[in-house]
C-alpha cells in the first residue's frame, strides 16, 4: 500500500527554521510507522534522522509525535492512523529541544529522573540480595513498566508553561521508591516532592495518562502522592488546603461552596491572593454576577452527606 | 426528546449566564430536561485524590438517580462529564466493584445496573439532534467569523471513558458544531490542551501563563472569541485573561470567551443579551456589536 508521511525537519547546522518534507512511499499493509521511517532514511532520503533500536516497544527510543500527539512510532502502525490512506504527521516529541529532526535531546529529562533519587534508599548495608515478598510489590509493577520514552513528558500540559516542573516521568519514577516497601526515606522523599516544581504543579489534565504506551498512568502517581504526602503531615500547601476545602464541601453540602474554596484554598492569611480574588469578585458584582453566599445545595442533602462521612471513615480505618 | 439533567456547580454558582442560556436553547431544540435534584457534585477530580471510592459512589448514585428516572443524562460541563464518565467505566469494566458501590447505595434504596448514558449538550448536538436538523434551527449566518474551539480536557482524556473510539466525531465535536454556524473554528495547538484552572489556587503563575498562551495563540490566529463547553476552563479564560495577558506581555484582554449554548443561541437568532454574553469579565461590546452589524 502507499502512505504518505510528513516529516518535520530540521538541522542546526545548515537551517535556522524547521520546515516539513512530504514523502510518498510503498510499504507492505501491517507496517509500523517506524518502518516507514527507516525505508525513507534507507531508500529515498539518507539525511532523515531519527533514533530507534529494539523496534519492538522495549527500548523507549523511538517516542515521537504522530498526527499531533507522543507515540511510539515501532508499536504504531500506520494503518492504525492512516486507514483510507490518509497523510501521516511526524515530529519530534514537544517540550524537549530538538538535535536534529526526529532525534530530541534528553539530557534535562534524565537529569529529572536522577533529582528523585531513583534507587531504594535504606538505613543499613544490606548483607545479601534485598528481597521484598512478591505481594508487597504487584502494586508497583504498573509503574515498573515505565520504559521512560518520554512520550508523557512530550504532551504534558504543565512542563509547556514551565520547564522547572519535575514532570510525569520522573514523579512516576519517584512513586516506585516512594511506595517500595523496602525503602526508608519516604517521609523524607514527599517533603521534598511537596515542594514548588514537584506534585501540586501537576494540572490533572490526563494528558500523560492518555500517551503512555505502557499505561503507566503518570499523573494518577502524581496524585497518590499528594495524597500521601498529606498523610505524612505535609499540609502547608495551597493544594492541601484546597484539596482540605473541596472535600469538607462535600460532607457539610453535598455539592461545591465556590465561595469558600477560593478563600480557604488562598489561604486566610494570604493578602495578596486575597485582594486578588477580591478583584476578580468585584467585577463579577459589577456583572450582576453575584456569588451566592451558600453553595446550592442538592435535595436531600443529608443523604449525600452521609455517604461522604460513612465512606471517609471507612477510608481512615484502612 | 427528554434527559435527566446534572448542571453541575458552576452553572448553578459562578456561571449563572451559562445555565440561562442552556435553558433558551434546549427550549428551542425541543430537549426536556429533568434536573436530578438529589445529585451531590462529581468532586471534580479533587475529591478523588483524597478518596476515589467515595467520589465513584456519588458519581454512581447519580446515574443510579436518573435510572430510577428513566433517563440518558445531560451534562454542560466538560469536567463533570469527564469525571462521571470516568466513573461509569471503572463500575462497568468492574462487576465486583460495581457491587461494592451498589452496597452502599442499597442503603438509600438505590440500585445502578451499569446501563445509564451519560452525554455532554455538545455531543447531543451531534448525536441526538443531528448537524443537518441543528442547521435548520439556525437563523444567523455567522459565515465571516472565526471561533476557537477550547474544549477542556476531561471532554477529551482519557478517550476510553469517553468513548472516542466508539464516537471518533466526538474528538472534532466542537470544531464540527462552530462550523455548522457558517463560522470558521480556528486551527491553533491550545484547543485540546488545559486552561490552568485546576492550579489557579496553587500556582496561579504557571495557570496564567496557560490562559495567556492559549487565548494568545487563538487571538493571533485569527478568532474572534472563543467557544467552550466548559465552565471551569470559562473561569480561567474569562475571569483571568486580563491579568494573565498583562502579566505574560500577551496584550489586552481582548478575546470574548463564550459558553457553548451561546454560540448555538446567537446563531438561533437569540438577544446575545438575554444569552448573557454581556456578563463575561472581557468585554464582550464589541463582539456584540459585530454579530448586531451582521444581523442587520
Amino acid at each position: 500500500m502507499e502512505a504518505q508521511i510528513k516529516v518535520k525537519r530540521f538541522n542546526p547546522e545548515n537551517e535556522s527554521e524547521s520546515f516539513y518534507q512530504d514523502y510518498s512511499l510503498d510499504v507492505a499493509e501491517d507496517s509500523t510507522i517506524l518502518d516507514g521511517l527507516i525505508k525513507i532514511r534507507e531508500e529515498i532520503d539518507g539525511t532523515l534522522a531519527l533514533r530507534c533500536s529494539c523496534r519492538a516497544s522495549i527500548c523507549g527510543s523511538c517516542s515521537m509525535k504522530v498526527n499531533g500527539s507522543a507515540k511510539l512510532v515501532c508499536k504504531t502502525r500506520i494503518k492504525e492512523v492512516s486507514p483510507n490512506g490518509e497523510l501521516v504527521t511526524v515530529e519530534p516529541m514537544g517540550n524537549f529541544p530538538v538535535i536534529k529532526d526526529l532525534v530530541t535531546d534528553m539530557d534535562l529529562f534524565w537529569s529529572k529522573v536522577k533529582s528523585v533519587d531513583p534507587y531504594v534508599k535504606t538505613n543499613f548495608e544490606p548483607e545479601a540480595e534485598h528481597i521484598a515478598s512478591n505481594e508487597s510489590m504487584t502494586h508497583l509493577l504498573g509503574v515498573m513498566n515505565c520504559i521512560m520514552c518520554g512520550a508523557c513528558v512530550s504532551e504534558c500540559t504543565a512542563l509547556e508553561v514551565d520547564p522547572t516542573f519535575t514532570g510525569p516521568a520522573a514523579l512516576a519514577k519517584a512513586y516506585r521508591f516512594v511506595a517500595d516497601p523496602r525503602d526508608e526515606e519516604k517521609k523524607s522523599r514527599l517533603g521534598k516532592l511537596n515542594e514548588n516544581s514537584g506534585v501540586w504543579d501537576c494540572t490533572r489534565c490526563l494528558a500523560c495518562v492518555e500517551v503512555c504506551p505502557k499505561d503507566v498512568a503518570p499523573m494518577e502517581r502524581i496524585v497518590k502522592m499528594r495524597d500521601l504526602a498529606i498523610e505524612e503531615g505535609y499540609t502547608n500547601t495551597s493544594g492541601f488546603r484546597h484539596t482540605e476545602s473541596f472535600n469538607d464541601s462535600i460532607k457539610k453540602h453535598g455539592r461545591l461552596d465556590e465561595t469558600r474554596l477560593a478563600l480557604e484554598s488562598t489561604g486566610l492569611l494570604n493578602i495578596s491572593g486575597l485582594i486578588d480574588l477580591a478583584v476578580i469578585g468585584i467585577k463579577s458584582l459589577f456583572k450582576g454576577k453575584i456569588p451566592p453566599p451558600l453553595p446550592h445545595k442538592p435535595k436531600e442533602a443529608d443523604k449525600v452527606t452521609s455517604i461522604a462521612k460513612r465512606l471517609d471513615s471507612q477510608e481512615k480505618e484502612e | 426528546m427528554k434527559f435527566a439533567f446534572y448542571p453541575g456547580c458552576v452553572a448553578r454558582g459562578a456561571a449563572p449566564e451559562l445555565y440561562k442560556s442552556t435553558m433558551l436553547v434546549v427550549d428551542k431544540l425541543g430537549i426536556e430536561l429533568e434536573e436530578i435534584e438529589k445529585a451531590a457534585c462529581t468532586g471534580a477530580g479533587v475529591l478523588q485524590e483524597k478518596n476515589q471510592k467515595l467520589g465513584d459512589v456519588l458519581n454512581i448514585r447519580t446515574l443510579a438517580l436518573a435510572e430510577e428516572m428513566g433517563l440518558s443524562i445531560m451534562t454542560i460541563c466538560s469536567t463533570c462529564q469527564g469525571v462521571i464518565s470516568q466513573a461509569n467505566h471503572r463500575v462497568v469494566n468492574n462487576p465486583e466493584y460495581l457491587e461494592e458501590i451498589n452496597k452502599e447505595l442499597e442503603k438509600e434504596g438505590l440500585h445502578y445496573s451499569g446501563k445509564t448514558e451519560v452525554k455532554h449538550l455538545l455531543w447531543i448536538l451531534l448525536e441526538d439532534i443531528g448537524i443537518k436538523t441543528l442547521q435548520d434551527m439556525f437563523n444567523i449566518d455567522l459565515s465571516g467569523f472565526n471561533f476557537a474551539p477550547f474544549y477542556g480536557c476531561y471532554l477529551i482524556r482519557p478517550s476510553d471513558a469517553l468513548g472516542l473510539t466508539k464516537n471518533p466525531e466526538r474528538k472534532h465535536s466542537l470544531d464540527i458544531v462552530i462550523e455548522s454556524t457558517g463560522a470558521s473554528a480556528t486551527d491553533y495547538a491550545g484547543k485540546t490542551k488545559c486552561c490552568g484552572f485546576p492550579i489557579l489556587l496553587i500556582n496561579q503563575k504557571n495557570s496564567l501563563k496557560m490562559v495567556a498562551k492559549h487565548t494568545g495563540d487563538a487571538k493571533d490566529e485569527g478568532a474572534d472569541a472563543m467557544v467552550t463547553p466548559c465552565p471551569l476552563c470559562h473561569l480561567n479564560l474569562d475571569g483571568y485573561q486580563a491579568k494573565a495577558r498583562r502579566q505574560n506581555k500577551r496584550g489586552k484582554a481582548d478575546l470574548p470567551i463564550l459558553h457553548l449554548p451561546q454560540l448555538i443561541g446567537m446563531a438561533m437568532g437569540l438577544d446575545p443579551k438575554e444569552l448573557g454574553i454581556n456578563k463575561h469579565l472581557v468585554s464582550t461590546a464589541a463582539f456584540i456589536k459585530s454579530i448586531k452589524t451582521k444581523v442587520a
